[in-house]
């Protein structure tokens, strides 16, 4: 394992030291527990929004804290959930009156985490809301599965959510935009290579060189299926196609289109990708209004590519399009 | 043996040991299967349940006690999904153990409250590949030695042989909950991570009772 980090115990809080010294205008790191917040604190009357995670998805979640986004992130040890002890302190931290929305993915220990730490905080007397994000398709049944993951989509809706809330839309209103996103909003990823946890030292899974895993998780797990390594044009539509019959994306409809990189993948690679998608979708009479393409939901140092295509109307057009100052996203 | 409070101090200390020891096993299992930090979390979080223990002036003075500051330590340590199953397990355990010393009963308590715990957090059922898989056999295994009027060590010693037993049984299963469920049929052939952490917490029990395994 070759990596920059002193000792795999201390890479979370190392790098969140840096972090929070790089943006020291944008953010505040509280340490015991540890949490992110906006530098500025909770704005008197706003939802407050907060996610969290495991770590090693940089930029997600901490790089999306600041104006016309969240209030909080909490990160938890690299790809393990936070405790219920620091997210609910953290959602307490940012409550401004009205109530906070937690952005929650789809994976068991964060919503064990996150919904025992909504308990903690209600208890405080804050009112809190819970959103799961669950936009991967690679889980085929969810019958029999723990439910689809949340992946790249959850920067879609903690942007268009964070702007309903920057406007002043009370907590319902928040939930019930961000529900919209998650109910519109569907992604599918690959991986070329696994990733190296520190405290694991070695590859999260065993992948020949020539195939590609179709259908990862951000956490480095195993996916849908294998297939040999073939052009980008044949895996992106691998991804895409799924993506846009699960939408079941009509001729004429306007969509988001954003190309996540997963640590490893050049920006050169992840255009040849978008260019694939986007003319696949014009194949199908969709437009793309809007697109995004960057490493924004990671695996660590994993090379791969995810594609997430979010079904657009005017008003989630609009909260996209609303002004955003974060580490990680801002115009 | 007399189940009281130096026997679940000694059990939490035996448990520690146990992940310690255990930890690249539990990574691996988990690396194949899941995302690889099992055994890291259970580490950080029996790591601290000992410097707890240490830093105590004096022992609890029931077993309710006890299980009740692992809990704790647990949830507010581990993360990911083992925090909270193994924290609400030991947790409810703690509400029905709030007695000096557990008898034959007192451990058939213990156990499904335990079981109750994680089944009530994580909705999984046996045959799931999970923890459950080995809890529910041991409950099952405790209960029948209880009724059969074994001494509380050897009520502790049948639920840790069936927890073994079950999981071991996890191995040809198809994953229907948790990380592993992703990977549907590809998951069989493995042994459940979660389900051999828990054989090794019954274990640790049994053997700080005194029980042969």
């Amino acid at each position: 394992m070759k990596k920059l980090i002193n000792d795999p115990q201390d890479v979370v809080a190392e790098s969140l030291d840096g972090f929070a010294l790089v943006h020291a205008d944008l953010v505040r790191l509280r340490t015991d527990p540890t949490f992110v917040t906006r530098a500025t604190g909770p704005v008197e009357g706003k939802v407050g929004l907060v996610s969290g995670g495991g770590s090693g998805h940089e930029p997600l979640h901490a790089g999306f804290v600041g104006l016309g986004m969240l209030d909080a992130a909490v990160p938890g040890a690299v790809f393990t959930s936070p405790t219920p002890d620091q997210i609910a302190p953290a959602v307490t931290a940012v409550d401004g009156g009205a109530g906070v929305l937690t952005i929650v993915k789809n994976y068991t220990g964060d919503v064990l985490n996150f919904e025992t730490a909504a308990e903690l905080a209600e208890a405080e007397g804050t009112t809190v809301r819970q959103v799961l994000v669950n936009d991967d398709v690679a889980v085929e049944d969810s019958l029999y599965t723990a439910g689809r993951r949340g992946v790249a989509g959850t920067l879609a809706v903690e942007k268009i959510a964070g702007a309903a809330a920057e406007r002043g839309d009370d907590l319902d209103a928040v939930a019930a935009v961000a529900e919209r996103v998650v109910a519109n909003v569907r992604t599918m990823g690959v991986a070329l290579t696994a990733c190296t946890v520190p405290h694991v030292g070695r590859p999260s899974f065993d992948l020949p060189d020539d195939e590609v895993e179709i259908g990862i998780g951000i956490h480095g797990e195993p996916g849908r299926h294998r297939v040999g390594l073939e052009g980008a044009d044949a895996i992106t539509e691998h991804l895409l196609t799924p993506v846009a019959d699960d939408l079941a994306l009509a001729r004429g409809e306007k969509v988001l289109l954003l190309v996540n990189g997963m640590g490893g993948t050049p920006l050169s690679e992840l255009y040849v990708v978008y260019r694939r998608a986007r003319a696949l979708l014009g194949e199908r009479g969709v437009e793309v209004t809007r697109s995004l393409v960057g490493s924004y939901v990671t695996s660590l140092e994993m090379q791969g590519a995810s594609v997430t295509v979010l079904r657009l109307d005017d008003e989630t057009t609009a909260l996209w399009d609303a002004p955003v100052h974060t580490a990680a996203l801002r115009w | 043996m007399t189940l009281d409070v130096a026997w679940a101090i000694d059990w939490v200390r035996r448990a520690a040991t146990a992940v310690v020891e255990h930890r690249e096993e539990l990574v691996e299992l988990d690396r194949q299967i899941g995302d690889g930090d099992h055994g890291e979390n259970l580490t950080r979080g029996f790591t601290a349940v000992v410097a707890k223990l240490d830093a105590l002036a004096e022992p609890p003075a029931l077993v309710g006690d006890v299980l009740r500051l692992v809990a704790t330590t647990l949830m507010s340590t581990v993360g990911g999904a083992s925090g909270p199953l193994y924290g609400t397990a030991f947790l409810r355990a703690a509400k029905v153990t709030g007695l000096p010393a557990l008898g034959p009963d007192g451990v058939v308590a213990l156990l499904e409250a335990g079981l109750e715990g994680i089944v009530a957090r994580g909705k999984a059922v046996p045959g799931e590949k999970t923890m459950v898989d080995a809890w529910a056999p041991a409950v099952a295994a405790a209960v029948q030695a209880a009724e059969e009027g074994a001494p509380a060590s050897e009520v502790l010693g049948s639920a840790a042989r069936a927890a073994h037993a079950g999981a071991l049984a996890t191995i040809p299963l198809v994953a229907t909950k948790g990380r592993a469920s992703y990977l549907g049929e590809r998951s069989a052939g493995h042994l459940d991570p979660g389900a051999r952490s828990s054989d090794l917490l019954l274990a640790a029990a049994a053997l700080a009772a005194g029980a042969q395994l």
